[in-house]
């Protein structure tokens, strides 16, 4: 249990420092906008307690917001995602369901069941952080590019982390 | 009433999503509103110190072209110095020291945090309320205008980047004084769109884009770019002039705040007039 919050908050800490060190001050043109801080929303183990999952997200989005001068936009897209977390999960379930402690990730459920489960939470993320930010209906041209194009760098990026991250189980 | 009770908690993760969630919103709309400092915003004591300190690496990075344009600047600045002026007529440069009042003061900052990719772009600078500084001065590079001072705490300010919806600066064509207002449509960094320009005014690809003094913002004259683009709208009285901004925006470091000294002055009688005109 000890290990676990230890875990999650190291993760936290070099996810949120590779957003704001890095992913803020790349430039990857104007519809651009990656943002691999969720992957932390995305990890949280599968029994974590839903009244748990709220409070987590809303600090984590406002932490983000901190660094992007934008009060509230993150947090509110971050609610968004941890509240159709649990409803994702279970449309998502394997026939056997998951393991009680599982942590929702590549290696422990495979390339294509993780590409939709992030896919779907990312996409949500996005979808609201971008609408919030622009607040009206009449660019949803340039609005929509962003979103989609954003989505996919998101979604390449948490699998790749995936990828590198370090696991104890493994070990 | 239990079965109220029973009911608000069944749904307890609905209830609590939805009241973070307007917590979330009466944030979001109080920081477009007002302009007090509020703790979650990019003057923080430590946000700005860790965007400061990428700031810094980001600026080692860049050192080179900013040499080459201070020295460029440097070598502006130097042609127009008196000494390098051959003097016609003494008497204006004795005239000078009496009639002229300085009306704009120029302070130095560098930028701390920075963004062109959002529809909505904002800056920080080392430069806050303990320096004079205020909200809606204006703020300008070697280049142009680069944005309107939005917050400020004790040592960092805030601006609302040129490259923001919610900028609209006033601008006229160099050549034959007609102005319009400049704003950006969020899709490239380097390009914005000068609206209100009547058809029926000689607009050329090329011509130089300056600020207008009228927003008691900037000093007149301030070059922003050049027209590269004229487009005519079915329907209406005016251009949607291209404007290729001279700033670049992604490499910003360093900038001079404006400190228009008689912009009080011209505010509160501006105010006077339209109180006068809402009377019946």
């Amino acid at each position: 249990m000890i290990i676990t919050v230890l875990r999650l908050l190291l993760q936290f800490i070099v996810l949120m420092g590779i957003q704001v060190v890095i992913l803020n001050n790349v430039r990857l043109g104007a519809f651009i906008n990656p943002f691999l801080y969720v992957l932390f929303l995305l990890s949280l183990p599968v029994n974590t307690p839903k009244l748990l999952l709220l409070p987590l997200a809303f600090f984590t989005g406002l932490i983000a917001d901190m660094f992007q001068n934008t009060p509230g936009m993150h947090a509110s897209a971050c609610l968004l995602l941890v509240y159709c977390r649990p409803s994702w999960l279970s449309i998502l379930a394997p026939r056997e369901g998951y393991e009680p402690d599982m942590t929702p990730g590549l290696r422990s459920m495979g390339l294509g069941w993780y590409i939709a489960y992030a896919g779907g939470l990312i996409f949500m993320h996005h979808f609201l952080l971008f609408f919030l930010e622009i607040f009206r209906l009449s660019e949803i041209g340039s609005t929509l590019a962003r979103i989609g194009l954003s989505s996919c760098v998101t979604l390449s990026l948490v699998t790749i982390a995936q990828f590198l991250s370090f696991n104890p189980k493994n070990n | 009433m239990r079965l109220l009770f029973l009911l608000l908690w069944r749904n307890n993760f609905t209830i609590f999503f939805l009241l973070l969630q307007v917590i979330s919103i009466i944030m979001l709309v109080r920081s477009n509103r007002y302009q007090q400092a509020t703790a979650f915003n990019a003057t923080n004591r430590f946000v700005t110190q860790t965007t400061g300190a990428v700031n810094n690496a980001r600026e080692f990075i860049s050192l080179r072209d900013e040499n080459a344009r201070l020295a460029e600047e440097n070598a502006k600045l130097r042609a127009r110095l008196n000494e390098s002026a051959y003097l016609r007529d003494t008497l204006t440069i004795r005239i000078n020291d009496t009639i002229r009042h300085q009306q704009y003061e120029y302070m130095p900052a560098r930028v701390v945090n920075n963004s062109v990719n959002r529809r909505n772009n904002y800056l920080t600078l080392n430069r806050g309320s303990i320096d004079g500084i205020r909200p809606e001065m204006g703020v300008i590079s070697t280049n142009g205008v680069v944005g309107i001072v939005h917050r400020v705490s004790d040592n960092y300010c805030t601006v609302i980047s040129l490259l923001n919806e919610k900028t609209s600066v006033s601008a006229m064509i160099s050549r034959n004084r007609f102005f319009g207002s400049v704003r950006w449509d969020g899709k490239s960094p380097g390009r914005v769109t000068l609206y209100e320009i009547d058809k029926t005014v000689p607009v050329r690809k090329g011509d130089s884009v300056v600020t207008t003094a009228y927003s008691a913002l900037f000093p007149s004259g301030i070059f922003m770019g050049k027209v590269d683009h004229i487009a005519i709208e079915p329907g209406s009285p005016f251009y949607k002039l291209g404007i290729r901004l001279a700033t670049d925006f992604s490499n910003l470091s360093r900038v001079y705040i404006v400190k228009n000294l008689y912009k009080d002055e011209q505010r509160i009688l501006e105010e006077k007039n339209e109180m006068k005109e809402d009377q019946p």
